[in-house]
């Protein structure tokens, strides 16, 4: 009898990819809210600098980066939204954990540094590999911007 | 070194630019570490292997870049922004460069 191995393994790595990427999404989400709620004091503005009355006493630059990669699953999931086109909320989700993931390094190494605000944000979004089919693979998200300690 | 990435140093004035510097680095990927990483694309999630080895590259690349502003006698960067980009599959260029400038102490 003939058994498509070659189906079969595409099957599990679309279950094991859906069981633990769900899992490790709603997990890492519960640990972004939990650390936005912690680091909430920690003011960031797209503004260039900061209001000229404020009293000033450090400056610098600080930076967060991460590479998240999305899951086989999802990767399926876009290659069927792909024949059609429209919204790919697959990726939405993945793009999404990786920005307030950078801002959120970004806020701990500012803390480190005991400033109060950071300025002038820049983010900057690059794809690091490749998945099949030339289909996204995993993303790199950096953010980066000015920490200002005040009186 | 004071480093920042808007025009000036806040509560310093600038005395006198020196002009652009700049710091770049190419990095590959470890073959062992991508293994990995092709597995971790499975589920999904971080890659920490990754996230560290880009970390590293770009801290390389501002060193490299604040060796440059040292040399030219330069105790502030300005205006720093970073750049990345894939030269090959496999390597990515991370490039950083600002101004270089001279700060002192606000007179007031």
């Amino acid at each position: 009898m003939y058994i498509p191995y070659d189906i079969l393994i595409i099957i599990a790595f679309l279950m094991l990819g859906y069981g633990f990427g769900q899992l490790a999404e709603k997990k890492h989400y519960r640990s972004i809210r939990q650390r936005e709620t912690m680091l909430k004091d920690i003011l960031i503005f797209g503004a260039k600098s900061p209001p000229a009355d404020w009293p000033i006493v450090t400056s610098e630059l600080v930076h967060g980066n991460v590479v998240v990669s999305v899951d086989y699953f999802k990767r399926f999931l876009f290659s069927l939204r792909n024949i059609f086109g429209g919204r790919v909320e697959a990726y939405e989700s993945l793009i999404d954990r990786g920005r307030r993931e950078a801002v959120l390094r970004m806020k701990q190494h500012a803390l480190r540094l005991n400033s109060d605000a950071i300025f002038n944000i820049k983010f900057e979004t690059s794809a690091v590999s490749r998945g099949f089919s030339s289909s996204l693979g995993s993303v790199e998200v950096f953010a980066y911007g000015t920490a200002i300690k005040t009186s | 070194m004071l480093i920042t990435n808007i025009e000036s140093v806040p509560g310093k004035t600038i005395v006198k630019h020196l002009g652009l510097v700049q710091g770049s680095t190419v990095r590959a990927k470890h073959v062992g570490k991508d293994i990995l990483a092709g597995l971790k694309n499975i589920v999904g999630g971080e890659l920490k292997a990754y996230t560290e080895l880009l970390h590293d590259a770009r801290e390389q690349a501002t060193q490299r870049m604040i060796d440059q502003a040292q040399g030219m006698g330069a105790n502030a960067i300005t205006n720093v922004r970073f750049a990345t980009s894939s030269i090959t599959a496999g390597a990515a260029e991370l490039f950083v460069y600002g101004t270089a400038v001279v700060v002192e102490e606000d007179q007031d």
